[in-house]
């Protein structure tokens, strides 16, 4: 056993899939325990909130303040207040104002403002010109003066008994404050999903649940497919022929309509995760069922068995002692294949709208079926989608490194 | 031909049954759940639809047409006679549609989807993959990490990469549907160039697909025969390199045609997915409608005819298998 593991180790496959494996493992029992939210809270007033650091506004108003004259301030405050729309705005109004429009370049901000604040004439008729877009232009200009000005902003406050606003600070341009003095400051590392949920927290209770469910199917399928693939491949004639008649009806009949009836046939409020992950599970043990078989076809006539039986073992001793051994690492290659298979089951049943039930806990399949539904990946909101493919990504494909690492272990022939 | 005969009658003997037992778990599955499944129904569909006079209808038209009052044994009966005549009833969502209409309408975009798509990423796949394994070196090491990752990729991930890079990022694809929405179903250019347009994406994501998976195992099956006895054999006669490649991946690829008709049903599940990520209008999305509206005939009939489809592919390519193998012409004739 110990030699065993030692050469497992040695394959750098295999390390390289359990490494991945361990992390994702390590972060989903460490994350909770850090951070103790409700996966499913939901903070977020709106949808998909982007990520990153989000401080409270009025509390950090009654946080000092610090000044800091940085010059380039005033400069990425306008650059960041004009957007790509209002800029391409300005640089047609100045073409067709008669500016070279070589001279022009949107991506400029201050030489842009300054060719716009030098030449914007709202009186200047420009052919072709409809009134809505004239306006439009005001506009721009009204707020680029605001933009420009050098004040600061008052802060008032209304007085209950006269309803009249009064002074209360003002905030200068050059005022910052310490992001650690502000009380209220929130890491939303991955945004809010379209509830307006913590998409992080969510995402690490997801990848628990869908492991489990993973685990749980993985772990059916195999049980169920290894005591098939045993009684048939060593009990032989008639258990055999009608094992092997149901292995092969279920390998062509498509798992995937099996597992809409059944999940649809259950109904939504009957489906919880595990309920889900047993379906799986029941409905994905014909390979390994047929895969055992075969292998346990070809020990049957091994001597060490024929002299188990001699000695008058008993069937059930057999199976264990003589064969189960031999065919052990093939069977945890195959629960590592079932239990990706099943996580990926499960997203695809999600995303159908038959996966668990959505109210108790997220999986992965879950969250990608709300990004779809709330269309993140037409709306870019990459937050909501991609870190749950990048998960499915590297859970399937670290327990794929596994199981070719083991395969090139136990199975001689592969060995480079 | 007297052993194709045989071989043939066997395996229509075989995908007979095993439709039958497709059949009967289609009936059987639903309604094996506690409750009537028109009561079910019901209660479900008084939460979604305003059509009240529409829902009294259907109710009525549901339970005459399969008689859940009477035994399951008459029941079974009845759904055989009506599957026989291509009536699946009234569709609940989408009434006054007939189930059978709604699937007319869908079945040709699922299969001239995927057909081709499942057919072009085997081949592609195949080619790769013993490519990988003669070149052997660079190509190899670059490929099979590449393919590992893509086969372990979800159908639908790979779906949603696609469309963000190619349709919502460069513009180059529409990102949903069958043709343009602002067109009619014709026989114009406009409608054709449409079609070709919005066939592109999901028909690529469901080819890279079923590339990764088909390389890996080409990939090894190549190995395992490049390192065969007769091939060095062949080598020692003196045999040029290029015939015995030929060999090699003739008896390489009979394995993969076997193995396509075994992948088939897992691989049109990940394409229906695809086609909903795509709102292709296709079987993948009227199921997803069915399931969003708890319409259960359309669920029922859609399974039917998904697993009709795959099982008469997996026939089809049994017999071609008969007629590629020899070996399968001696055991018969035996």
């Amino acid at each position: 056993m110990k030699h065993t593991l030692r050469q497992v180790f040695r394959s750098g496959k295999f390390v390289f899939g359990f490494c991945i494996f361990a992390a994702i493992l390590l972060v989903v029992t460490i994350y909770p325990l850090i951070i103790p939210d409700s996966p499913l809270a939901i903070i977020g007033q709106g949808t998909f909130f982007p990520p990153g650091i989000y401080v409270n506004v009025y509390d950090s108003l009654s946080s000092p303040p610090y000044t800091l004259n940085l010059d380039e301030a005033a400069a990425k405050r306008i650059a960041s207040r004009l957007n790509e729309e209002d800029r391409t705005a300005i640089q047609e109004w100045l073409v067709a104002a008669g500016l070279p429009e070589a001279e022009i370049d949107p991506a400029d901000t201050r030489k842009l403002l300054d060719q716009w604040l030098n030449n914007y004439d709202p009186k200047k008729n420009i052919p072709g010109m409809t009134n809505a877009r004239r306006n439009y232009f005001i506009r721009l200009n009204n707020s680029l003066q605001g933009l420009l000005s050098t004040e600061g902003a008052i802060i008032a406050v209304r007085n209950p008994e006269t309803a009249s606003l009064e002074e209360k600070s003002a905030v200068n341009q050059s005022d910052y404050v310490n992001i650690n003095q502000v009380a209220n400051v929130r890491l939303l590392p991955l945004g809010t999903d379209n509830f307006g949920r913590d998409v992080l927290t969510e995402l690490v209770k997801a990848t628990a649940v869908s492991l489990q469910i993973g685990m749980v199917a993985g772990l059916i399928a195999t049980l169920i497919g290894l005591t098939f693939g045993l009684l048939a491949g060593y009990v032989g004639g008639l258990v055999d022929d009608f094992i092997t008649f149901l292995t092969n009806l279920f390998i062509v009949i498509p798992t995937f309509v099996l597992l809409i009836l059944i999940s649809f046939s259950i109904g939504q409020e009957q489906r919880g995760a595990f309920v889900i992950a047993t379906v799986i599970g029941l409905t994905a043990w014909p390979w390994t069922a047929r895969a055992v078989r075969s292998q346990v076809i070809s020990l049957r006539n091994r001597d060490h068995v024929n002299l188990s039986k001699l000695s008058g073992h008993s069937l059930f001793h057999i199976i264990l002692t003589d064969i189960l051994p031999y065919i052990a690492s093939y069977v945890v290659m195959a629960l590592i294949l079932q239990i990706s298979s099943g996580i990926l089951t499960e997203a695809g049943l999600s995303i159908i709208g038959l996966g668990p039930k959505t109210t108790e806990v997220p999986t992965l399949g879950l969250m990608m079926n709300w990004a779809m539904i709330y269309q993140a990946q037409i709306l870019g909101k990459w937050w909501a989608y991609l870190p749950v493919l990048v998960t499915i990504a590297l859970i399937t494909f670290s327990m794929n490194l596994m199981n070719t690492g083991l395969d090139q272990v136990f199975n001689p022939a592969l060995r480079e | 031909m007297k052993g194709y005969r045989k071989y043939f009658l066997n395996k229509l003997g075989w995908y007979g049954v095993t439709l039958v037992c497709a059949f009967i778990l289609n009936f059987i599955l639903p309604r094996l759940m506690p409750g009537d499944p028109v009561s079910a129904i019901v209660s479900r569909l008084a939460q979604g639809m305003t059509n009240t006079a529409g829902v009294q209808a259907i109710y009525q038209q549901y339970a005459e047409l399969f008689g859940t009052n009477r035994p399951m044994l008459e029941q079974f009966f009845l759904y055989i006679r009506n599957v026989a005549q291509g009536d699946f009833g009234f569709s609940f969502s989408q009434y006054p549609r007939t189930v059978a209409d709604v699937i007319r309408s869908s079945i040709l975009w699922t299969v001239a989807l995927q057909f081709p798509a499942i057919i072009v990423g085997w081949l592609i796949g195949n080619t790769l993959g013993a490519l990988a394994a003669y070149l052997k070196g660079g190509f190899d090491k670059l490929l099979m990490p590449v393919s590992i990752f893509i086969s372990n990729f979800p159908a639908f991930g790979m779906a949603v990469i696609l469309m963000v890079i190619f349709g919502v990022n460069l513009k180059w694809f529409p990102t949903s549907g069958g043709y343009g929405f602002d067109l009619i179903p014709s026989f114009t250019w406009d409608f054709i160039w449409s079609v070709i347009v919005h066939y592109q994406l999901p028909f690529w994501s469901i080819v890279l697909i079923a590339i990764g998976g088909q390389a890996i195992g080409m990939r090894s099956m190549s190995i395992y025969e490049l390192n065969a006895d007769y091939v060095k054999y062949a080598r020692f006669m003196g045999i040029k390199d290029r015939k015995i490649v030929g060999y090699v991946f003739r008896n390489a690829m009979l394995p993969q045609i076997t193995g396509l008709a075994l992948s088939i049903g897992t691989m049109v599940g990940g394409a229906l997915v695809a086609e909903i990520i795509f709102s292709y209008p296709g079987l993948g999305s009227t199921i997803l409608t069915a399931v969003l509206g708890q319409d259960y005939p359309l669920i029922s009939a859609t399974t039917l005819i998904i697993t009709m489809m795959v099982l008469s592919a997996n026939f089809l390519i049994e017999i071609l298998y008969g007629f590629i193998d020899p070996r399968i012409k001696a055991t018969q004739s035996d």
